[in-house]
């Protein structure tokens, strides 16, 4: 029992940056922006993150200069994508590609300096050995929960929500009936770029008090999977980034704690993310009605002259 | 066109030498040029940055009889080839490539600069002007192990590793076969993470082993993360690897492994100057200071720290190496006999486990 709950309460902290990150990826997608730079926005936010809490010792400006850092550069994203056009497969890779650089460029000063970790919100029910499960984490964990609930609600029973699906579905019918599909879709990809630099943030603050090159080791491309993975639909998300977390986790668990499950080799743990991915996307292709739930203007520039 | 793109090259270079040449008749050394190839950032606080203090501590002791420069994060690949050939006609004439996969580059690319003097760190294979070095972190893992083996409480220690390579091995072995000189009943899971640096993987795997009962942690990946859970978790104590790690977790690194190239360095860069250098094939450790022993924690008992020196000195002084039998391996069959040694190709190709390493998947 006490070793299940621990597991959960690593689960969780393993999944929060994965799901904040893929949560403004499923926004941007959803207005019909394919955003790659998802790893590089993290890392800036990780290191924007940890550079404020290093200096001001304050968890929450860190937190909001790590948002604020992703959504900088979701702005150069925009601007290259949706002002001039560009690729988006490309300038998404490019921009993971410069956040890789330009962090590692930023914290090349701060990499034997140790910061603390945010505390739990609740201290004293964080040290109660069964009710931490719900109530031993710090912010991020139920920002993440929160969030859930708000874009769901924002795109399912909000009018800016229809609008920004619309022009996900249909840009040149939602230009035609007079939204402005760029402002829409630079709205959308700053929110994504915001949280991205809040799920890069929550590396240095909540999961290992440094900052080191790279640190959020390729769970910014989990996170474009996961929306894949769900569909574009919020609710699957959390379902699938705890799934995603608990799989990680438990390798870890069962290697270290021997038993049947440590006879599993590790290759495979590693892999079985992956695997159960393709699986869920086979599964959605075979249903009968084949809707991937794919926004239909996802990754195409919206260039109404032609 | 009969003129090669090669030759070419050789006769501009020497065309442009001749000034140079000019310079040096009256006498004035022409300053020796090294360059250094590292596999990741130098700000890694760990293998990377050891061998970057390493540079630098040829710089302080040879002053401007020599100039060094470096590559960081150059990928295991044709890269490095490429890396390797710019750093030679850059003109440096001694040439250090320090991660493991660099071997092919170097082996390809020696014969091109047979008057530039190459070495190659952990690797196996030599040539003309390819020399190889490596360190024996082996014995640091074992002044370690004695001091988990008194320390421990539940004798139970978890060891993060990247991949289930020799170098690896060799150190969870070398920890347990310490500890259990110390306690018998002392185990230690290995728990691999398929990567050099993923920090909260690390520091997950540190969770994972510590819910299910170790109280020390050990690692052999590049980051201090696993220690700063130690310290968050409250557990007896850690190491740091590659450098002293204290700066994350002054209360629990128990002591640190620390690699110190500079000797060696110094030693290369000095043969190169005096025109002695000959492809070397060094394994050195604590005696010749190329591993050290960093400070000892207040925490750790005076008996425990005396224990701890007399297994470091004995390993200087040649009294002690953690490998001599009987050794049986973790199914209980003996592998070394009473009184044997194993021997460097032994150790170098070591895949198997000693008795204390419960098996990792």
């Amino acid at each position: 029992m006490d070793l299940t709950i621990a597991i959960l309460v690593t689960v969780v902290g393993a999944s929060t940056p994965i799901l904040i990150a893929a949560l403004g990826e499923l926004v941007v997608e959803r207005s019909g922006v394919l955003n790659l730079g998802v790893e590089g926005m993290m890392l800036l936010g990780a290191i924007a993150g940890f550079v404020v809490q290093f200096h001001t010792g304050n968890h929450f400006l860190a937190l909001i200069c790590g948002a604020a850092a992703g959504m900088a550069a979701s702005l150069i994203f925009g601007f290259l994508t949706l002002s001039l056009s560009a690729n988006q497969t490309a300038t998404g890779l490019a921009l993971t590609i410069f956040g890789t650089g330009f962090s590692a460029l930023a914290g090349a000063s701060y990499s034997a300096r140790p910061v603390t970790l945010m505390s739990p919100i609740f201290p004293d029910l964080a040290a109660h050995p069964v009710l931490r499960v719900l109530f031993g984490y710090s912010f991020p964990a139920y920002f993440a929960i929160f969030m859930v609930f708000a874009i769901w609600f924002f795109l399912k029973k909000t009018r800016a929500g229809l609008i920004l699906r619309a022009v996900g579905e249909n840009d040149l019918s939602a230009h035609s009936i007079g939204y402005s599909v760029i402002k829409v879709r630079y709205l959308a990809v700053m929110f994504g770029g915001a949280m991205a630099g809040i799920a890069g943030a929550c590396f240095p603050l909540t999961l290992t008090p440094q900052w080191a090159e790279g640190m959020t080791a390729g769970r910014g491309w989990i996170a474009v999977a996961l929306v894949v993975f769900a569909s574009w639909r919020p609710f699957r998300l959390l379902g699938g980034a705890y799934l995603f977390g608990l799989v990680m986790t438990m390798e870890l668990y069962a290697k270290a704690g021997g038993g049947p499950l440590s006879a599993i080799p590790s290759e495979l743990w590693a892999a079985l993310p992956y695997i159960a991915t393709i699986v869920v996307l086979v599964l959605i292709s075979l249903r009968r009605d084949a809707s991937t739930n794919a926004p239909a203007c996802l990754g195409k520039p919206f260039m109404p002259s032609n | 066109m009969t003129l090669s793109r090669r030759g070419f090259i050789k006769v501009g270079g020497a065309a442009m030498t001749l000034p140079l040449l000019g310079g040096t008749a009256f006498g004035q050394a022409e300053k020796l040029k090294i360059g250094f190839i590292y596999v990741g950032s130098i700000n890694d606080n760990g293998y990377n940055y050891a061998h970057n203090q390493g540079r630098l501590y040829v710089e302080e002791n040879l002053g401007d009889a020599v100039e060094t420069m470096f590559v960081e994060n150059v990928p295991e690949g044709p890269d490095c080839e490429r890396v390797v050939r710019e750093l030679a006609q850059q003109g440096c004439k001694l040439i250090f490539a320090t991660s493991f996969g660099f071997g092919d580059s170097v082996i390809k690319v020696a014969p091109e600069f047979p008057d530039v003097a190459f070495e190659h760190a952990t690797g196996y294979m030599k040539a003309d002007n390819v020399g190889l070095y490596n360190a024996r972190f082996y014995e640091g893992r074992a002044v370690c192990g004695v001091i988990a083996g008194h320390m421990s409480k539940t004798a139970k220690a978890g060891y993060i590793g990247s991949f289930p390579i020799p170098e690896v091995v060799m150190g969870i072995n070398s920890f347990v076969l310490a500890a259990r000189q110390v306690n018998p009943e002392f185990t230690i899971t290995p728990v691999y993470i398929s990567t050099w640096n993923d920090p909260a993987k690390e520091a997950d795997a540190a969770r994972a082993m510590i819910d299910q009962g170790i109280d020390i942690v050990a690692q052999h990946t590049d980051g201090p993360a696993a220690l700063q859970v130690a310290a968050e978790r409250g557990i007896v104590g850690g190491f740091g690897q590659g450098a002293d790690m204290s700066a994350f977790a002054p209360e629990t690194q128990l002591t640190a492994i620390i690699d110190h190239w500079g000797p060696h360095y110094l030693a290369s860069a000095e043969a190169v100057l005096e025109g002695t250098w000959v492809p070397g094939d060094t394994w050195e450790g604590l005696k010749e200071d190329v591993v050290q022993i960093g400070p000892y924690n207040a925490k750790v008992p005076a008996d425990v720290v005396t224990a701890a020196e007399a297994m470091r000195t004995g390993q200087i002084d040649g009294s002690v190496h953690i490998f001599t039998g009987p050794i049986n391996d973790h199914t209980g069959t003996e592998r070394v006999a009473a009184g044997v040694t194993m021997t460097d190709a032994e150790l170098l190709s070591m895949d198997w486990y000693v008795e204390g390493v419960e098996q990792p998947a």
